[in-house]
């Protein structure tokens, strides 16, 4: 049953526990309902996007990202930390030779907190049964031709990290500013569906 | 449950388990390396059922010919020490 990855007794379990504490007046679900907006509205993909810009002018935080980019994070006042639970993550960067790209085969794992909500591609079916066999075919599908000798990475996020991807800084924007290059970054580029 | 390096060969379960699990069908039955350590999280298979029982996760590595019998490129996955054992 590995295609059911939602976890639903816990939900449940969740919701039944919401219910209690609620009865029990020791949880208000006005306010929970605000947490959760909070966090909802601080995950965005601007957040990746300031870490991608900062790892391309900064070598000391992108050699820190790729280590431990848990760690490398509150350099850029985020973290991992703003759900249920702190996530690890990983951020794997492209080069010359290597490109890669993300998918959570079993659902649809996603680092929120850095690229807000997923789009609804990477949910479906097709991408994720697709993506981990055929690579260079979806990501040609995306307009992302590599060239032949590149190597594919694909990353599953079937378990408890999220991955992020450090897209290659684009040729002639030496002159640019950290958020003028953050500004040229894109969701698609930090998944892999996309260069930057 | 014996502990793997980076760099050793490891071989995933064959089983088809009637509970959760996060060991993909695509990844059964497969032999891989180990590039790396996950950290150590509760086996999903067990929590999904109440049970708390920690486990080293290990970052492994398939070729796209040992999934799929085709392709260049590889996948990399993040397995509990359960779906492992040495090659």
């Amino acid at each position: 049953m590995s295609d059911d990855h939602d976890d639903s007794p816990i939900a449940a379990r969740v919701r039944e526990l919401e219910a209690i504490l609620e009865e029990k007046g020791l949880l208000d679900a006005a306010e929970l309902d605000r947490a959760l907006e909070a966090f909802a509205h601080k995950a965005s993909p601007a957040n990746g996007f300031r870490v991608v810009a900062r790892a391309w002018v900064d070598d000391d935080f992108k050699a820190k990202l790729l280590e431990n980019a848990n760690e490398a994070l509150p350099a850029v006042g985020l973290s991992m930390g703003g759900g249920l639970q702190v996530q690890r993550l990983h951020v794997v960067e492209n080069t010359e030779n290597v490109h890669n790209v993300v998918v959570c085969t079993l659902c649809s794992c996603y680092p929120i907190a850095l690229l807000g909500p997923s789009p609804t591609w990477y949910k479906s079916t097709a991408y994720r049964s697709k993506v981990v066999s055929h690579p260079r075919e979806v990501l040609e599908q995306f307009g992302l031709e590599l060239p032949a000798g590149t190597e594919i990475r694909v990353w599953d996020a079937n378990a408890e990290s999220r991955y992020m991807v450090l897209p290659r800084r684009p040729e002639g924007t030496e002159h640019l500013s950290e958020d003028e290059l953050a500004r040229r970054v894109t969701r698609n580029g930090l998944i892999g569906t996309a260069a930057v | 449950m014996s502990e793997h390096r980076r760099g050793d060969r490891v071989r995933t379960s064959t089983v088809d388990p009637d509970h959760h699990t996060r060991l993909p069908a695509y990844a059964r039955g497969k032999t891989g390396v180990v590039i790396g350590t996950d950290g150590v999280h509760p086996l999903a298979d067990l929590r999904a059922r109440g049970i708390e029982h920690p486990q080293q996760v290990y970052l492994v590595r398939f070729t796209a010919q040992e999934l799929f019998g085709q392709g260049d490129h590889s996948v990399t996955l993040s397995l509990w020490e359960e779906y492992l054992s040495d090659e």
